[in-house]
């Protein structure tokens, strides 16, 4: 019988607001389980990931990165569609290294859904930007934790993080948390997050000019998410993806 | 154009008027701004409104519009004989009714190429018209921009996003052009503008609106638009109702002698 991990907790930091009810019952079968990805010295890869949940509607996807000298990585993300959905991504940057990430949280009903990074700035050098856009209905939760660590010696990093959640009901919530854990002196670290509703004064805007309400609210959410891809510079993929986030808002809202 | 349903031929005298305002009351938050307004604005006609601040101006075009938290009390208004309050806001400008707005709003990540053309689209589809083509929409977006000299870049930029007052001003009169409404209630219109572009934005408002079949309820602090625009007739608000009504003289007058001596003459 081979051992387990256990099962997280609240307690855990990065487990902090996931639904561990949910968890329970597909942890066996995914504990421990990550996809490990090495970007070799120089070389740049894009990544697309969306959730899809099976039966039970959980959905849980861990990556771990390591991104060697001056390497780049960019990952774009939809954490959607699961009851219970979470993306973990660790990175680790050698010097000169770039990590990327752009990702959406949307969800309504009761979803919770996460987006959870570890970016290690283990080298001197490196730059990571997250953007991340969450758009929630109902009594749904969507949260993004992200660490960023720098190690000593890794002086002239430049790491930033930008999350805004749209609400569209009260009842919905949003968690935003950036933890930042900086030995070395010469860093410049960013972070900056954001809760809101729709502009009310946007809206009457939009219908004025003749926008029935559902469209008025899709075209600022589409303009509110599309933050998220624009860096992913592959036009077909950048398509791909903001395309399946689209149909989603349709349907969430 | 939407066919216009055929009715009977009646007197000479404006018996159907576009726009029937009657003995409107209105209030914000349990405070009555408007106390018993009446105006009728008949096809053809250009009216201006003026008076001092906190007379109820923008609270009527708000209420015309349709906006939220506007609670109307009392009075009717109808717009081609329909009730106009019992449509949504969107209804209203699909149905013809354009509402210029004092304070443009910005809205970030939304161009004004694809938030016009969806909002025209949106009208067309709803009065049971074609939608245009992206090409075809173009063409007459750079027309408009032109007319009231506008930078065509400015289509590709976020709506009113980093835009000047007089830039989003003119960008309204834009907007105009490319909907190509019946009847444009402009709240003022002419504040935040340099002369020059005054005098485009007036001229703007002349080519698209000074129709026989079209009419503009022009809200105004100031007689400098109306020299540009000539209304037809002068109304002066104060305390929530019209008090005075005259000429395209009465601007004139109601800038040598003030709101004051006129209102209270009244």
């Amino acid at each position: 019988m081979t051992e387990t991990l256990p099962l997280p907790t609240r307690r855990d930091e990065a487990w902090r607001y996931s639904d561990l009810d949910a968890l329970a019952p597909v942890w066996p079968d995914i504990a421990g389980k990550r996809e490990e990805i090495v970007i070799a010295a120089g070389d740049s890869t894009n990544r697309q990931l969306i959730l899809e949940a099976g039966d039970p509607n959980v959905a849980v996807e861990t990556l771990s990165i390591r991104i060697e000298k001056g390497g780049r990585f960019a990952l774009h993300c939809l954490a959607i569609d699961a009851d219970y959905g979470r993306i973990a991504v660790e990175v680790t940057l050698a010097e000169g290294a770039h990590f990327e990430l752009g990702g959406a949280i949307l969800g309504t009903g009761d979803q919770t859904l996460e987006i959870v990074t570890d970016v290690r700035h283990a080298e001197p050098g490196g730059t990571s930007n997250q953007i991340v856009r969450s758009v929630l209905g109902e009594t749904a939760t969507g949260s993004f934790l992200g660490k960023v660590a720098v190690a000593r010696d890794a002086q002239k990093i430049d790491a930033s993080q930008s999350v805004k959640a749209m609400l569209l009901d009260r009842t919905a919530t949003a968690n935003a948390k950036p933890e930042l854990e900086i030995f070395a002196d010469d860093v410049k670290c960013a972070h900056g997050a954001t809760v809101g509703e729709l502009d009310k004064a946007a809206l009457f805007y939009l219908a004025s000019r003749g926008l029935p309400p559902a469209e008025a609210r899709k075209l600022m959410l589409q303009a509110f998410i599309a933050d998220a891809f624009v860096s992913l510079e592959d036009e077909a993929a950048h398509d791909a993806i903001e395309a399946k986030a689209l149909a989603v808002l349709e349907a969430i809202t | 154009m939407k066919a216009t349903p055929v009715k009977p031929k009646l007197p000479k005298k404006k018996r159907n008027p576009m726009l029937k305002i009657d003995n409107l009351h209105a209030e914000i938050g349990g405070t009555e701004i408007l106390k018993g307004l009446s105006l009728e604005i008949a096809a053809g006609e250009i009216h201006a409104i003026m008076g001092p601040n906190g007379a109820g101006k923008s609270t009527l075009a708000y209420v015309l519009g349709g906006r939220d938290g506007y609670e109307v009390t009392q009075g009717s208004v109808t717009y081609d004989g329909e009730d106009l309050l019992d449509m949504d806001p969107h209804e209203r400008a699909a149905a013809g009714l354009f509402l210029g707005f004092q304070y443009p709003v910005e809205i970030p990540g939304v161009s004004n190429v694809q938030f016009l053309r969806t909002a025209l689209n949106a009208q067309r589809k709803a009065r049971g018209e074609d939608e245009l083509s992206g090409g075809e929409f173009l063409k007459l977006a750079r027309e408009q921009a032109s007319a009231l000299k506008m930078n065509a870049e400015m289509l590709k930029r976020a709506v009113n996003v980093g835009f000047s007052g007089g830039e989003k001003k003119r960008n309204e009169m834009v907007q105009m052009g490319i909907i190509d409404p019946r009847l444009a209630i402009l709240d003022e219109t002419d504040s935040g503008l340099d002369i020059d572009a005054l005098r485009t934005v007036g001229e703007g408002i002349n080519t698209i609106m000074r129709k026989p079949d079209k009419a503009v309820l022009l809200i105004t602090h100031y007689q400098r638009l109306l020299d540009v625009v000539k209304p037809d007739y002068v109304h002066v608000l104060a305390d929530g109702r019209i008090v005075r009504t005259g000429g395209a003289d009465l601007a004139h007058q109601l800038e040598e002698q003030g709101y004051e001596a006129i209102a209270e003459a009244a």
